[in-house]
């Protein structure tokens, strides 16, 4: 079965420009990553339906929503979908659970995976269903907006920026809640997001937008490990580790093991074939001609250079690596890359001297 | 005699109170269409539509009543249509009477309403097409129990407005008892005769009246809730 979302739009405002043509994933976390003005915004709220742009299509599979080209559109309220905006936006006048149980009783097709007790077990907000939306803390709300997003039996989830307004505690608590929606939900998501730490952390895919148009648009870490884009993440740029937790050793450090090798980090509580993601920063990365049996940086692979880039500092330069198929980043000096001639297809030993765990 | 009068009072009062709910009733009919075009409609018309609506908040009611008078009038519009249907006329009836009330105190209704239809923006109604509202769905599920502080105000504004009113009643309603005879008339009458005492009976209940009004709608009116 065709799953792929395809949309393209195209929206000409007097301060604004929009023109994108993406092919998604009908699966995992898709995130429309950009500056703000970038329109990202504008292309989720097209997507939706919220917005229509004059020229624009849409089709999610086999159900086409939106082909200009020959005048259909079909209105947000007929179409299978759930939208997280950046503020709950609850309806203030209706308990939790009417809040909950208003697209629930409105659905026409599909079914929901989800009872109404489920998600709300699902998203830990099972003990709020009675109080009013002007009694939760703003995390709650926002589980209480996916919840009732999800209830709509929607094929489709579009997320605008779910976690901009809140702070960081509040942001740490609801990651897991979507995590565990990334596993367990079978639909695909729009994820619009501004923090390169969410996307890093939550996407399967990856879309850069800048000024209204398409920057790159491919799974997270090929994206990612792009070195000729403008620089998006600036001093975020790194790539991302999909990593099984392997072996806890005496000494308090955890192996974790990926394609490219193995690494230690401290101690983890997850149990030995754990999948967790983590994220290697460039500027945490450096390199080095022979192994270095004198250093205390425990974390060294074997790599090859692929290709080298500057970056938006002119004394810096990024340094893309293969370590046996796997990308990986390193933000070196320019002088150290002279000095160690560092030139595509050279092999060498990357340190890495950080890794964050995204979990 | 003394009962003859203070049953002429009755009868005032009972008029007015008639005439206020069913202007009040039909306002609100008439009126929540139009706040919520007003509110939500980027059209050139908006401002005139707006003007009009507003107009009986600044022209004397006399000149309203005049115009009024004219079009529902054996020569006007309105009173050949009213005459062809063989309704009669309307001018010196009960139902010329609300008529002329409903358009005398449409911005009381319409303004209120408007402004709570304005409060609640965009993103409620947004997030119930998502959630498979059709735009007549939303409306009543989300709009309107939003705006219902509006829906409050415009209604008791409307109400209490068309209890005070006079000039136009003179003007389209004249002073017909049991028929037309509201209670401001009435006053003017009992002044008019020298029946002080009779005046102050109602002008002190309208007083009453009005003032518990007022305070009804500021204390208990609630606070528009912040957005959740």
């Amino acid at each position: 079965m065709n799953t792929e979302i395809k949309a393209r739009f195209r929206v000409d405002r007097s301060d604004f420009a929009l023109d994108v043509d993406l092919s998604l994933p009908g699966r995992g976390i898709t995130a429309l990553f950009g500056h703000s003005g970038s329109g990202k915004t504008t292309c989720l709220r097209a997507m939706a339906g919220l917005e229509r742009a004059s020229a624009g299509y849409f089709a999610l599979g086999d159900e086409v929503w939106q082909d200009e080209s020959r005048g259909h559109f079909i209105p947000v309220h007929r179409r299978a979908l759930g939208v997280v905006f950046q503020e709950a936006s609850l309806f203030p006048h209706l308990s939790v659970r009417g809040n909950m149980e208003f697209g629930l009783k409105r659905k026409t097709t599909g079914t929901t995976r989800f009872s109404l007790p489920e998600i709300a077990e699902l998203l830990g907000i099972a003990h709020l269903l009675n109080r009013s939306p002007d009694q939760l803390s703003g995390g709650e709300r926002q589980r209480v907006a996916i919840a009732r997003a999800l209830l709509a039996a929607p094929k489709i989830l579009l997320m605008d920026e779910p976690l901009a307004a809140l702070d960081l505690k509040r942001k740490l608590e609801i990651l897991p809640y979507l995590e565990r929606l990334h596993s367990e939900l079978a639909i695909p998501i729009i994820y619009v997001s501004h923090a390169p730490d969410e996307v890093a952390r939550l996407a399967d895919h990856l879309v850069l937008l800048d000024a209204g148009r398409v920057v790159a648009s491919g799974a997270l870490n090929q994206v990612l490990s792009r070195i000729d884009l403008p620089a998006t993440f600036a001093d975020d740029a790194g790539v991302v580790i999909e990593a099984t937790v392997a072996e806890h050793e005496v000494d308090d450090l955890t192996r974790l093991e990926f394609p490219g090798g193995a690494i230690y980090v401290s101690r983890r509580h997850e149990p030995v074939g754990t999948p967790l993601r983590c994220r290697i920063h460039a500027r945490d990365v450096s390199l080095t001609l022979l192994p270095q049996m004198q250093s205390s940086i425990l974390n060294c692979v074997s790599a090859s250079v692929v290709d080298l880039a500057p970056t938006d500092t002119p004394g810096h330069v990024l340094v893309k690596l293969d370590v046996t198929g796997e990308p990986l980043l390193a933000r070196i000096t320019r002088r150290s890359a002279e000095k160690l001639e560092i030139r595509p297809g050279l092999a060498l030993r990357a340190q890495i001297k950080a890794v964050a765990l995204l979990a | 005699m003394e009962t003859a009068a203070y049953s002429a009072d009755l009868s005032a009062i009972w008029l007015t109170l008639k005439l206020a709910t069913v202007v009040t009733a039909l306002l609100l009919v008439i009126g929540t269409p139009i706040a919520w075009w007003l509110a939500r409609t980027s059209s050139a018309f908006k401002g005139m539509v707006g003007a009009v609506v507003a107009l009986p908040l600044v022209l004397p009611p006399t000149v309203l009543g005049f115009y009024l008078l004219i079009t529902m009038g054996p020569h006007g519009a309105v009173g050949q249509l009213t005459q062809s249907l063989g309704l009669g006329l309307l001018p010196f009836t009960f139902p010329g009477l609300v008529i002329a009330s409903v358009f005398y105190s449409l911005p009381f209704v319409v303004q209120p309403i408007q402004n709570a239809f304005e409060a609640i923006g965009e993103r409620p109604l947004e997030v119930a097409a998502t959630l498979r509202a059709s735009p007549w769905d939303a409306f009543w599920s989300v709009a309107v129990p939003l705006a219902k502080p509006g829906f409050l105000s415009g209604a008791i504004l409307g109400f209490a407005h068309t209890v005070g009113e006079f000039g136009i009643v003179l003007m389209i309603g004249g002073n017909i008892p049991d028929k037309t005879r509201v209670v401001s008339v009435q006053i003017y009458d009992h002044v008019e005769a020298l029946e002080y005492a009779q005046a102050h009976w109602l002008a002190g209940g309208m007083v009453v009246f009005s003032f518990a009004v007022l305070l009804g709608l500021y204390t208990f009116n609630p606070a528009r809730r912040k957005n959740t």
